[in-house]
């Protein structure tokens, strides 16, 4: 089970590699991870997609929690958030295989960001969902190379990572 | 006032209160040196930096305000690492100061710079590198916030050296730095109330004391649950001291070697109350089997410790003083009489018929806690089996005055931990016991007891070698015994070196009166105690098994 969860947390020297550092020491799984700026430059915030059942996840906002520079943690389930990453992706497609690259990149609502004669470079944005059923898709062209970001999202409504509050104590399984 | 970031960290040292810092100098550390040279802060020079760690660890322990420890960068600092680690496990505070290499040079592979945050990141509770001098003294005051608030831990502030000699405006703090107090809000009153609800119904429930129940200074109000309930109690190897032993109630040491009506107890109930343990392995063994069938109230400072190895029916997090306290005014008196039954049947087999007259680790337990009955001491102890027999055998009965590495399980920690322990608490007598391998380990440190005549007892229970990692050997390796034995130490000889005064015995006769002995004198003294090395903790259960699943060895 995959889990979106984001951490908002002081813009220090070394926050990165604390927060990284609490899943690696306590074995908890990183599937895709970023981190940028924030309007305040005190801040930056931390989008990490997780592996892991209730329990797991319910650790790892506790021991994040336990974090100085830790300054808010919020989750972002599918149904009440909006989540998206961007995928490039480099495709053989060269002569009669390009048109319908192309056409299919544009079912995908995907860009167009590089052409040459042996090749198309492909940028998708989407969730996980929709960047993975591309992938696959376009695979049998002659995919080259690719690259991906972690997934960056927001909460649906007006609701923000400031509204968290540092919870003194916990239901047995608290999310 | 600008003065140089130095004096800055001695006068914020001042104003945290500290008496006393642990250390040992070298290149990036010593203009802090120089400025400490003037200033009403005892230095304490170890022989090694991992004994300065240790001891701001037993200091802290000892008197539960934070130690501190000083180091110069590179080696120093990476020496001061198992202290650290020590501290971390057993979350006890530890501010720890470290030089480095001047800010222009860090990143170029300097003389004797290393990256200490880097490396202690996973063994702190936080740390710092100082990088702006304006910040230096916010960071010393928010390092011991940090290390005393909440669940206590290590942490380390990295100075390099030119923001030790900078000229940096001064102001001192307003206030003495104030401890946030934990408030015990609305949904933890609703658990309270369903832990007293649950316990009301529980026909055999028993209290499991950790550490942190010692951390929280919750002796009082443990001792007024187990009172109004009459409810057997238990304690980790960390939270010993926090019932005391003589306690009609107590049962014992609960885990791997814990007694076996503690762990009988713990089997067979129907509810524990844990406060501030953190179900570690050594205390479970099998997870799965230890909460089966029970009922888990679950009591900690640390909202992360519920459920993370243990689920907990219900789980109360806060101060445990308050929690405590509140969950006894929601109790009805009450004993039991059928559940106290069981458990003195499992008392009467505790009892070991006496062992002919051979001098053994158990008895010299006994023996040291039958002349210390009084008070008045604290006993330290190192990594091993004589730990185990100390925990078994001793009788602690007050906090903080046992000092151990229980979740690093660091060798070598005994003497450097009793020797801040001695320093924190001069108006107790520290007994520190250790085994002949892990003494050998930071022995070096009879050099700080002898050079601040600190009237320390060592007592070392010689047998030779790893007792413990033969007894893994004996019970697991099918008795192939392999790099265990170090005999032919002549220990008397080495405390001698220091100008220390030490007998050596093996006979039980012959312990007794140099204990007395020992005890009559004001110095620091060594007793190196010959036992036979087949000699075994026991009982024990096997990493992993349930804990009433006792090994026959």
């Amino acid at each position: 089970m995959k889990h979106a969860l984001s951490i908002l947390v002081y813009n220090q020297p070394g926050v990165l590699v604390r927060v990284a550092g609490m899943f690696s020491r306590r074995g908890f799984n990183i599937h895709s991870l970023t981190v940028g700026i924030t309007q305040d430059p005190r801040y930056s915030r931390i989008t990490v997609v997780v592996c892991g059942d209730n329990g797991i996840l319910d650790q790892i906002v506790k021991q994040l929690d336990k974090l100085v520079e830790v300054e808010a943690i919020q989750l972002l389930p599918p149904e009440t958030s909006v989540r998206r990453g961007i995928a490039m992706v480099k495709i053989a497609a060269g002569g009669d295989k390009r048109s319908e690259v192309l056409k299919l990149a544009e079912v995908f609502r995907a860009n167009i960001v590089d052409v040459a004669e042996q090749s198309v470079t492909i940028e998708i944005t989407g969730d996980d969902d929709k960047i993975n059923a591309f992938i696959e898709l376009i695979n049998p062209y002659g995919l080259l190379e690719m690259v991906r970001t972690g997934m960056a999202g927001l909460a649906r409504g007006a609701s923000t990572i400031y509204d968290y509050e540092r919870r003194d104590c916990y239901e047995q399984i608290v999310l | 006032m600008r003065i140089s970031g130095a004096q800055i960290i001695v006068e914020c040292l001042k104003e945290q209160g500290v008496d006393t810092v642990f250390g040992y100098p070298g290149g990036t550390i010593l203009p802090f040196y120089d400025a400490l040279r003037d200033a009403p802060i005892r230095h304490i020079l170890t022989a090694h930096e991992q004994g300065a760690a240790h001891a701001a660890d037993g200091y802290a322990r000892a008197s539960g305000r934070a130690g501190v420890c000083i180091a110069t960068s590179g080696p120093g600092a990476t020496n001061l690492v198992t202290g650290l680690a020590a501290a971390f496990m057993d979350s006890v505070p530890v501010v720890a100061i470290t030089g480095q290499v001047p800010t222009a040079l860090i990143g170029r592979d300097a003389f004797q710079e290393v990256d200490i945050t880097g490396i202690t990141m996973p063994v702190t509770k936080h740390n710092f590198l100082v990088k702006d001098a304006a910040k230096l003294a916010e960071t010393i005051r928010y390092a011991f916030r940090i290390a005393g608030s909440g669940r206590p831990g290590p942490v380390l502030v990295d100075v390099p050296r030119d923001i030790q000699t900078a000229a940096i405006l001064f102001e001192p703090a307003a206030e003495p730095a104030d401890m946030v107090p934990f408030a015990v809000a609305g949904a933890a009153v609703a658990r309270i109330e369903a832990a007293a609800v649950a316990i009301a119904r529980a026909k055999r429930p028993a209290i499991i004391a950790g550490g942190g129940a010692v951390a929280a200074e919750a002796a009082p109000e443990i001792a007024a649950l187990a009172a109004k309930i009459a409810c057997p109690v238990v304690s980790t190897l960390m939270g010993l001291g926090a019932f005391p032993a003589s306690h009609p109630l107590f049962l014992g040491l609960t885990g791997m070697h814990g007694h076996k009506a503690a762990n009988n107890c713990i089997h067979d109930a129907d509810l524990i109350i844990a406060v501030g343990s953190r179900f570690s392995d050594r205390v479970t063994g099998d997870r799965a089997k230890y909460a089966a069938g029970k009922t888990v109230i679950h009591i900690d400072v640390d909202p992360a410790e519920i459920d993370k190895n243990v689920a907990a029916h219900i789980g109360i997090t806060g101060d445990m003083k308050t929690i405590l306290a509140m969950l006894v005014d929601r109790l009805a008196a009450g004993d039991n009489p059928s559940w106290w039954q069981t458990i003195a049947a499992w008392q009467e087999e505790n009892r070991l018929p006496p062992a002919a007259d051979k001098l053994t680790a158990p008895w010299l337990c006994g023996e040291i806690a039958v002349r210390t009955g009084g008070g008045g001491y604290i006993f330290a102890t190192d990594v091993g089996q004589h730990q185990m027999w100390a925990a078994q055998h001793l009788k602690i009965e007050t906090p903080r005055t046992w000092v151990t590495s229980g979740g690093l399980g660091a060798m070598g920690y005994g003497l450097p931990a009793a020797v801040g322990a001695q320093l924190a608490v001069p108006d107790k007598r520290v007994i520190h016991i250790a085994g002949d391998s892990g003494f050998k380990m930071t022995g070096a440190e009879l050099h700080t007891v002898a050079a601040h005549r600190l009237p320390i007892i060592s007592v070392i229970l010689d047998n030779g070698g790893l007792g413990m990692i033969r007894q893994l050997q004996h019970a697991f390796f099918d008795r192939r015994y392999t790099a265990c034995e170090l005999p032919g130490v002549d220990f008397v000889a080495f405390a001698a070196a220091f100008g220390i005064r030490a007998v050596s015995v093996d006979t039980r006769d012959g312990f007794a009166a140099a204990f007395a002995a020992a005890l009559a004198s004001p110095d620091p003294q060594v007793i190196v105690a010959a036992i036979d090395p087949a000699d075994l903790v026991s009982p024990m259960v096997p990493p992993g098994a349930a804990i009433n699943a006792y090994l026959d060895i």
